[in-house]
Formats: C-alpha cells, sequence, structure tokens
C-alpha cells in the first residue's frame, strides 16, 4: 500500500457479527468507490495483528477488546474515505436485516437455547477456538452432543472435553470437525447423502465427504457419518472419539459395514483402535491414507489404500459382495486411464512437463501426495508429506506441486477456499501462464456450507486459463473431480457437464484425476 | 450411550456460522441460533469459580429477588435530611454515584455543590463556594451509603427537606429530595438566582405543605403507584407524567384539607402539576428502599445499585456489602436541547438508575411508548429493548407488567454472571448535564452501562468465594 492512500478505522463497542458475516461486510465495503482495501475483525490480538500486517492497524485500535468489532479501510482519496465511513452503518445493518427473519429475541447461551429448543440434542459450535473449548463444555454439561467445527481449540482443551464426552456417553465430533452426518441431517459442510447401511467414522472432514458421496453417487447410503477432527488419533488424544464412535456403530442396528477414515493413527492408536474392532462381527473396511497396507494385513479390517477404493470396498461388502472385485474392478480402470494419458501426452508441447494440483479439500492434497509418490519422485508441497519437498514459498510452484489452499497461508483472515474461489482461481491462471505446466490437478467440493454457484465461481479461470495456453500454442489439461451428489444444491451431474463443456477433464474420483495425471507427467517425462 | 442419538429426532443449537443454521432449516431440522458474543471477560479460572458455587449463588439470588419483589416501598412524610438521614452532619454534603472527591468532581457535581454551600448559607459568593468546597471544612460521601438516592448530581445538604420512604416488609428507610423540574436546576449543576429562590420557596412552602397533607393521609403506597403508573405510559425514570398525575390526585385533597393557606396550597398543587418529572425522586427512593432489602446476602450474584457521579460508574452487589465496583462512565446518546451536542455533554451522572436495579426505567420501556424518541422511534425498538434485559434478570416481577408484553412482570434483579456470560449491560434511560457547571440540562437519552464495573463485580463475587476457602 502506498502512502498516499487515506486510511480509516473505527471501533464499534461490543458489537460482535460471526467471521463470516464480517468477510462478506468487508467485501461489500470495498466495492465502494475508491475503496482498495479493506477489513473488518473482532478485536482480538491475533486479528490485530492481521490488521498490522495488511497496513489496516489504526492507532485507536489498542484500547480495543476482544468483543469489539474493529473496521479499517484504505481509499485513494479523503473525499471517497468519507463517504465510506458514512455508508458503514448501513451496510452493517444490511447484514442483519438479511440474516434475521424475525424481530424474536435470539438466546444468547446455550443454556438459554436448550429451554427456548426443548428436546435439543446437538449442538454445532464453530465461534473462534479460544471460546469454542469453553462453549463446547457448557454443551457437553447440558446433555448435548457436540460438533466442534471450530480450529485452534488448544489441545489439553480437546482432552478434557473428550474425555467427560465419553464418560457421559456424548459425542464430541472435533475440534476442527467440518463434516458430520446424523440420522440424515448434514452438518457443517456435508452433502445431501442418502440414508443406508454404511457407517463412517472419519477424522478427516474431505476424507468423509469424498467416501459419503462415493457411496451415495453408486447407489448406497450412509447411516451416520461421525467426524472427530484430525488429532483424535493422535498419541496425545489417544482416539478417544474415533473409538467411542466405532463402538456405537457397532451396536446401531442401522449400521451393516463399518468405514474408517483417517491419516495413519499413531501406533499406540491403532493398537486400541484394531483392540475395539476385534470384537466386531460386522464388516469393516479402514482407510489409514499413506499407511503400509502390508502391515494392515494381520487385522481384522479390509484396508484401502485410497478414499475411492474404500468406499467401494464398503460399498462391495454392503451388497454381500466381496472386495477383492473392487481390486480387479480398479486395475482395469488404471489401464483405462494409462490409454487416456497417451492419448492426453500426444497434445502436450514438448517444454511442458510439471504438474500443478491445487486443492480446497485439506485430505485430497494429502491423498494425491501419496497416490502420486509411486510415480513421481520429485513433488513440491505447502504440506509435504513423507520425503516429499517443502516448497519454498507456498505462492511459487516448483517443478511438480502439490498445494493445499486451505493451508493457514492462505485462510488467515480470509474464507475458506471452498467458499470463497479468488485466490485458487488466480493460483490456475499462474499455473497456466508458467510454459512447464504440463497439467493442472483440482478439486471441486459441493454440498452445503459451500460456494453456491461452484461452476460459476470457476468457469472464467478454467477460460482463461484455457485461453493463455491456446494463445500459446499449447495445449493443457485440465483435471478435475468433483466431490458431491446430484441432491446436493450444487447437482453434481450439471456442474461435471458444464466442466466438461469447458474442456476439463472430469474424472469420478480424487483418486482416478490424480491418477491420470500422475500417468500424464510420468509419459510427458518419457519424451 | 452415544448411539442413543440415532433414535431421536436431531434438535440442533447452532452456535457461530449462521449458513450452517440456514442449511438444516432448508432440510427442516428444527434448529435454534445462539446470538453468541465473546464473553466480556475471557478468565477460565474466575468462570471456574463461579461454576463451582452455582448453587449457592442460585440460592442467594431467589432469596435476593424475592426480597426486592416482596418489599412494600410506601411514602411516610418529610423532614430535614440533617434530623432523619443517618450520619447526615453539619458539613457533610451527598452526592451521586460512588465516593468522589471535590477535586474528582466534574462540572456539574460542582455546580450543585456551589448551589447547595450558597443555599445552607454557608458561602455568600461562587469564589466563596468554590473555595469552602475545596478547603476539607466540608466532608462528601454517597447518598447511597447513606440511605439516601438523589438524581443526576444529587447533592442533599444538611437543612434540605427529604422525602421519607419505608420499606413496610423489611422496615428500612429510605430518603430523595423534593424533584425541583426541567432545566436550570440545582441537580443538573446549576447555581445561579433563581435556582437558590426556587430551593428557599421548596423549604419554606413546598415542603411544610406537603409535609403536614402526608401526615394526614398517613401513608402513600408507593408500589401501588408505580404498579399503576406502569400500566399509564410510564417507565418511572424518563417519564413520570403518569405517576405524578396519580400522586397528585393522592395529594391535593389532603392539601386543600391542611393548608389554611390557599394561594400556597394553590402554588403546590401547581408546582406539582407543572412538573411531570417530581414523582422520580420518589420512584428513585422507593426503588432504594426495596432494593437495600436484598443487601448482605451472601454469594448472591444481584446489583443492589448502579450510580453514577459523572466521572465513574459504580455498582454494588448483594454479596459485597458497600463495596464499589466502578469504571469509568460514558457519555450518553441522547436527543439534546436546540443549541446544544454532545460535545457539551457530561458523563453519565446521577443515582437514578437506581430504577433499572430496579427493574423500572430502561428495563420497562417497553411499557413507555411515548418516550421511543430516545430508543430509535419505534414501539419496537423499545419492546425489544426490555426484551433484552430479561436475558440478564433474575426473575420477572408480577407487581410490575408491561401491557403490550402481555402483561409480563419487568425484569428485574440484574445478575452480573448473566451480564458478563452474555455480554449484555444494562439498558439505561438517562437525562443529559452540561459538562460545565451552572448550565443545567441539555437532552435526555439512552446508554448501556459500561463493562467494566461488571467485570470488577464479577471479580469481587469470585474472591468472595477464593477467600472463604483460605480463611
Amino acid at each position: 500500500m502506498t502512502k498516499s492512500n487515506v486510511t480509516r478505522g473505527i471501533i464499534k463497542r461490543g458489537e460482535y457479527y460471526d467471521s463470516v458475516s464480517l468477510m462478506k461486510f468487508a467485501g461489500r465495503l470495498k466495492g465502494l468507490p475508491g475503496v482498495i482495501d479493506s477489513a473488518a475483525v473482532m478485536g482480538s490480538e491475533e486479528n490485530q495483528k492481521i490488521l498490522e500486517a495488511a497496513g489496516l492497524l489504526m492507532d485507536d485500535f489498542a484500547e480495543a477488546a476482544d468483543s469489539d468489532l474493529l473496521i479499517a479501510f484504505a481509499c485513494e482519496k479523503a473525499e471517497q474515505a468519507d463517504k465510506a465511513l458514512q455508508a458503514i452503518d448501513a451496510l452493517l445493518n444490511s447484514l442483519k436485516e438479511t440474516d434475521e427473519t424475525n424481530h424474536d429475541i435470539l438466546p444468547r447461551t446455550i443454556g438459554d437455547a436448550t429451554r427456548v429448543l426443548p428436546g435439543s440434542n446437538l449442538a454445532v459450535i464453530s465461534i473462534a477456538g479460544k471460546y469454542a473449548g469453553d462453549e463446547a463444555m457448557n454443551a457437553l454439561q447440558a446433555g448435548l452432543h457436540v460438533m466442534l467445527f471450530s480450529d485452534n481449540v488448544p489441545l489439553i482443551k480437546e482432552i478434557e472435553l473428550k474425555k467427560y464426552a465419553a464418560h457421559n456417553g456424548l459425542l464430541l465430533m472435533g475440534p476442527d470437525c467440518g463434516t458430520a452426518i446424523i440420522n440424515g441431517v448434514p452438518l457443517g459442510f456435508a452433502n445431501a447423502v442418502r440414508r443406508g447401511k454404511i457407517g463412517i467414522v472419519a477424522a478427516s472432514g474431505t476424507g468423509l465427504q469424498e467416501v459419503s458421496c462415493i457411496i451415495a453417487n453408486e447407489g448406497e447410503g450412509v447411516s451416520q457419518a461421525i467426524g472427530t477432527g484430525s488429532r483424535d488419533i493422535s498419541g496425545d488424544v489417544g482416539g478417544i472419539m474415533f473409538i467411542e464412535a466405532i463402538l456405537a456403530l457397532a451396536d446401531d442396528p442401522d449400521t451393516e459395514v463399518l468405514l474408517l477414515v483417517s491419516k495413519p493413527p499413531h501406533p499406540d492408536v491403532l493398537d486400541n483402535i484394531t483392540l475395539a474392532l476385534k470384537n466386531i462381527s460386522k464388516p469393516i473396511v479402514a482407510i489409514f491414507l499413506g499407511a503400509d497396507i502390508a502391515k494392515l494385513g494381520k487385522y481384522n479390517f479390509e484396508a484401502a489404500e485410497s478414499l475411492e477404493e474404500g468406499a467401494l470396498k464398503a460399498i462391495a461388502l454392503a451388497r454381500g459382495k466381496s472386495p477383492v472385485y473392487i481390486t480387479e474392478q480398479l486395475k482395469d480402470r488404471e489401464n483405462q486411464i494409462i490409454e487416456s494419458a497417451k492419448a492426453e501426452t500426444k497434445k502436450i508441447a514438448s517444454g511442458q512437463k510439471y504438474l500443478r494440483g491445487l486443492f480446497s479439500g485439506g485430505t485430497f492434497g494429502y491423498e494425491a501426495q501419496i497416490l502420486l509418490t509411486e510415480s513421481i519422485l520429485d513433488i513440491y508441497s505447502n504440506a509435504p508429506w513423507g520425503k516429499n519437498h517443502e516448497l519454498k514459498n507456498s505462492l511459487k510452484s516448483e517443478k511438480h506441486t502439490l498445494i493445499d489452499m486451505g493451508a493457514d497461508e492462505f485462510t488467515v483472515g480470509r474464507l475458506h477456499p471452498m467458499i470463497d474461489f479468488s485466490l485458487r482461481n488466480k493460483r490456475i491462471i499462474e499455473e497456466a501462464t508458467d510454459p512447464e505446466t504440463a497439467v493442472i490437478l483440482l478439486d471441486l467440493v459441493l454440498g452445503y456450507g459451500v460456494v453456491e454457484d461452484a461452476l460459476a465461481a470457476i468457469t472464467p479461470a478454467i477460460k482463461e486459463a484455457k485461453q493463455i495456453a491456446k494463445a500459446n500454442k499449447r495445449y493443457l489439461p485440465i483435471i478435475c473431480s468433483v466431490t458431491g451428489t446430484d441432491h446436493d444444491p450444487q447437482s453434481r451431474s450439471e456442474v461435471i457437464s458444464g466442466l466438461k463443456e469447458l474442456g476439463v477433464i472430469v474424472r469420478e474420483s480424487n483418486a482416478a484425476a490424480c491418477m491420470l495425471a500422475g500417468y500424464i507427467v510420468k509419459e510427458v517425462g518419457r519424451r | 450411550m452415544i448411539n442413543e442419538i440415532f433414535k431421536q429426532e436431531l434438535k440442533v443449537i447452532n452456535v457461530g456460522l449462521k449458513s450452517f443454521k440456514q442449511t438444516l432449516d432448508s432440510v427442516n431440522v428444527k434448529a435454534i441460533q445462539v446470538d453468541w458474543h465473546p464473553p466480556m471477560l475471557a478468565d477460565s479460572a474466575l468462570f471456574e469459580i463461579i461454576k463451582a458455587n452455582r448453587e449457592a449463588i442460585e440460592k442467594a439470588n431467589a432469596k435476593a429477588v424475592a426480597n426486592i419483589m416482596k418489599s412494600k416501598p410506601v411514602l411516610i412524610g418529610l423532614d430535614k435530611a440533617i434530623d432523619v438521614i443517618p450520619g447526615m452532619k453539619d458539613n457533610l454534603i451527598l452526592h451521586a454515584g460512588p465516593p468522589i472527591t471535590w477535586e474528582k468532581m466534574c462540572g456539574p457535581m460542582r455546580g450543585a455543590v456551589i448551589g447547595a454551600l450558597i443555599y445552607e448559607g454557608k458561602a455568600a459568593s461562587v469564589e466563596e463556594a468554590e473555595k469552602l468546597a475545596g478547603s476539607g471544612e466540608i466532608e462528601y460521601a454517597p447518598c447511597h451509603e447513606h440511605d439516601t438516592v438523589g438524581p443526576m448530581a444529587g447533592i442533599v445538604s444538611a437543612s434540605m427537606p427529604v422525602f421519607i420512604i419505608k420499606n413496610e416488609e423489611f422496615g428500612n428507610l429510605a430518603f430523595g429530595t423534593m424533584n425541583e423540574g426541567l432545566g436550570k436546576v440545582l441537580r443538573y449543576g446549576a447555581f445561579s438566582d433563581d435556582v437558590i429562590v426556587r430551593l428557599k420557596w421548596m423549604n419554606d412552602v413546598l415542603y411544610p405543605v406537603l409535609k403536614e397533607a402526608i401526615e394526614q393521609i398517613g401513608r402513600i403506597d408507593l408500589k401501588n403507584i408505580i404498579a399503576q403508573a406502569l400500566h399509564m405510559g410510564d417507565e418511572l425514570h424518563n417519564r413520570n407524567r403518569a405517576a405524578t398525575s396519580l400522586l397528585f390526585r393522592a395529594l391535593a385533597p389532603a392539601i386543600t384539607r391542611t393548608c389554611q393557606n390557599s394561594e400556597n396550597a394553590a402554588r403546590v398543587l401547581e408546582f406539582i402539576n407543572s412538573n411531570d418529572h417530581f414523582f422520580l425522586n420518589l420512584s428513585m427512593a422507593a426503588a432504594k428502599a426495596s432494593l437495600d432489602s436484598a443487601r448482605n446476602i451472601k454469594s448472591s450474584s444481584i446489583a443492589v445499585a448502579m450510580a453514577r457521579n459523572g466521572v465513574e460508574f459504580g455498582v454494588q452487589l448483594a454479596s459485597t456489602g458497600g463495596q464499589w465496583f466502578t469504571g469509568i462512565a460514558p457519555v450518553p446518546d441522547a436527543l439534546y436541547f436546540a443549541g446544544f451536542s454532545k460535545e457539551n455533554a457530561n458523563p453519565d451522572i446521577g443515582d437514578s438508575s437506581i430504577t433499572e436495579t430496579y427493574g423500572l426505567g430502561g428495563f420497562a420501556i417497553a411499557a413507555a411508548p411515548a418516550i421511543v424518541g430516545f430508543v430509535g422511534g419505534n414501539a419496537s425498538d423499545a419492546i425489544s429493548y426490555t426484551l433484552q434485559m430479561y436475558e440478564i434478570a433474575s426473575a420477572e416481577n408480577k407487581s410490575y407488567q408491561i401491557p403490550s408484553l402481555n402483561f409480563r412482570g419487568v425484569p428485574t434483579g440484574i445478575d452480573i454472571i448473566k451480564v458478563i456470560e452474555k455480554n449484555m449491560l444494562p439498558f439505561i434511560d438517562t437525562g443529559v448535564a452540561h459538562k460545565d457547571a451552572g448550565i443545567g440540562q441539555i437532552g435526555a437519552g439512552v446508554l448501556n452501562a459500561p463493562a467494566e464495573p461488571f467485570i470488577r463485580a464479577f471479580e469481587g463475587l469470585a474472591k468472595t468465594f477464593t477467600n472463604k476457602q483460605e480463611s
């Protein structure tokens, strides 16, 4: 920001809005004439640092409390700044009007809410992490199950909450639990998945979305999908909720097959999980993404290497079939993918060498690294797995690069890339401009809570990327998987046909998309 | 057992992102949004202490609000301050709010002290009065510490006549001066000749006439008048027109009987009739007499006083004796008289927030649609303010009802734990004084109490439990 800009800020004492509303507000503020940059945050120390980094920290903000709303913006001219300042109250009010449909006084606490809604049994908590743990405890003490969407809840608090929940027969899903489906009800970022026989326990949000959508799209259904938050299977937390959820599904008459999804649990936790599984007579499929499958053979579950494989195996078991046939089916498909990779490779120019994967779902970026490590040796990432290399700068790709766009460096003070596509769209165009890019690999997550019109949001970037390649006489394949169902607010099949019209290669799963991308760069490298 | 929920209808409480509630609405799942705010204070250790003692607190609060609601404030007479107010002395001046020294007093309070010293004959001029006020010869104390309440500057000096209010249920007394009217008056810091002349007339004529009339009547039930006035559009802080009229009806026959001088009788009745706020000092003293019955109840988190001295806003709790928990007093948002603006306004001042502490004033503003101009102009705004105050109140006082809320009892007994947890501050109606001495009232409006005194009170309450454990 140049010095000639005019920055203005105000403190709204005691006014509180959730972070998404504030980001929407900041967006509208930035839309006013002459406003170059804007921010609206609650007055916590962390938020003040964000403002400072953006050059929007006002002197008097130092005296603001956590519960005060801070609004700051920069303009080119003082007159524009004055006008924007006058418009702030109206903009804030419009936020209220769209959010509040009636004039009833909403309860201020969970305790009051239980009186207003008798028989309430689940709290979904998505406030800032420093408060979320205490509110989760309030909810548990009121006898409520809890989905704790918030992240940044201290580890020690998580352990305390989970011990309390386990002791009292309650679910504590999270912290950082993005997805769950309880009694068919989508919670957080979830998809419209029909009810059925497969019960899911997942320590991965997008992993849960991928397997539940594959299950639904293949015509099966989900009894319950319980998220635990990714830290649950660490040695510190000890898999408390993962195991509680397994036991609950084992006893649930509607659940006929168990499907477990997580990164490899801590060895002690794995021991405890397998101990719990021992006495369960229902078929079990486990996807411990990144684990050495060979070592899992001794347990009484069917191991799977990818989310897709695990989902398909669970479906086979739910239909009373052997999962072996899935392995064969996937082998056949691999051969088809190799053929299409060869066909694609022929169209790619000689200087195009590298794969660039841009993921909005953290688990998809992680799964991609695992699945691609066999075929590509040098992978760079902002969240490297195994022996992969760490990017020097998350904003700059090197060789084969797989980026988790949901990582902190992209999301602090911003909406998640599943809600706001702007950063990833920018990056798609940057990668298309790089003459060494051979393939762009994407995920697209549909469902509740994410961007309403995913196709419209991504279309401009795809079009521009294709145009840049064409103008430079290159062919640039863009491969994408679409996680969702036809019953989602954004119909999956409509999104897929829209993407295909744009020239995107749409694969049925993240695993299949990764495989195609992997074979293309392998073929390219062979030339 | 966890899987019991699998057999139940899901009913969701959503705390945070509203889009999650919208998703649930779209799939027809019963869900409620919590209007969550960060707690006023992020100190888990303190919350733990409070949580651990919740049962004792609830029990104490039930007793405190029961006492407040059982109280029966009755006007039983008038007398000179020095003759009835406990601890009143010739050189003592009582003031509004928490304790303050002459040096630190705001303009209007200094103005009122100057006026009182001239009125008492202790100073012949403003200069003399100022000199005496800061000489150390004059002592100052909060009205509240002498069973008294005073609006705005709240100045009470030795020879001033005061109403005597008795809480018939508990026997305790409370005192308050007679209201001078609006505009340039002592309580707003004005001390010009006409102010002193009016005070003299109030002493020489109004006081003896009222004293005799009340003696003749015996007792005037203030609780009854307040209850009726709420049905007639008063909230008993910024609007006292109905209550003043009801008092007038009670007094008029007695005055005509007891006052031999018909001109004086007429002037007294005219004075009361022309001052819509005449009842304010009585509603305040009635509130004070009632709330004092909740003092010294161990473990209670109920506020028994909120009072401002024009510099600081103070809170007292049922469980912490005479201790004041204070913070800087804010400047009210107000409607200003022509020629004045917020820049001229003094920070909030007066003991009159005792009415809110009692469940009247801002807490009962839904009963007073005529003054919604102070709260944004719509009757629905006023209703919304009162509805919010139920969130921080401990009980509803069935003796005092709000017609527009289907005769719901006023929100009564401010629970400071709720104030902290819900981050919701008491809502107060108020008059606004000019910040300079000698000018007087410049507007009226509303404000939220500042957070700091409540945070301090919350800490003070927690301390009563930890101290107990240590000893």
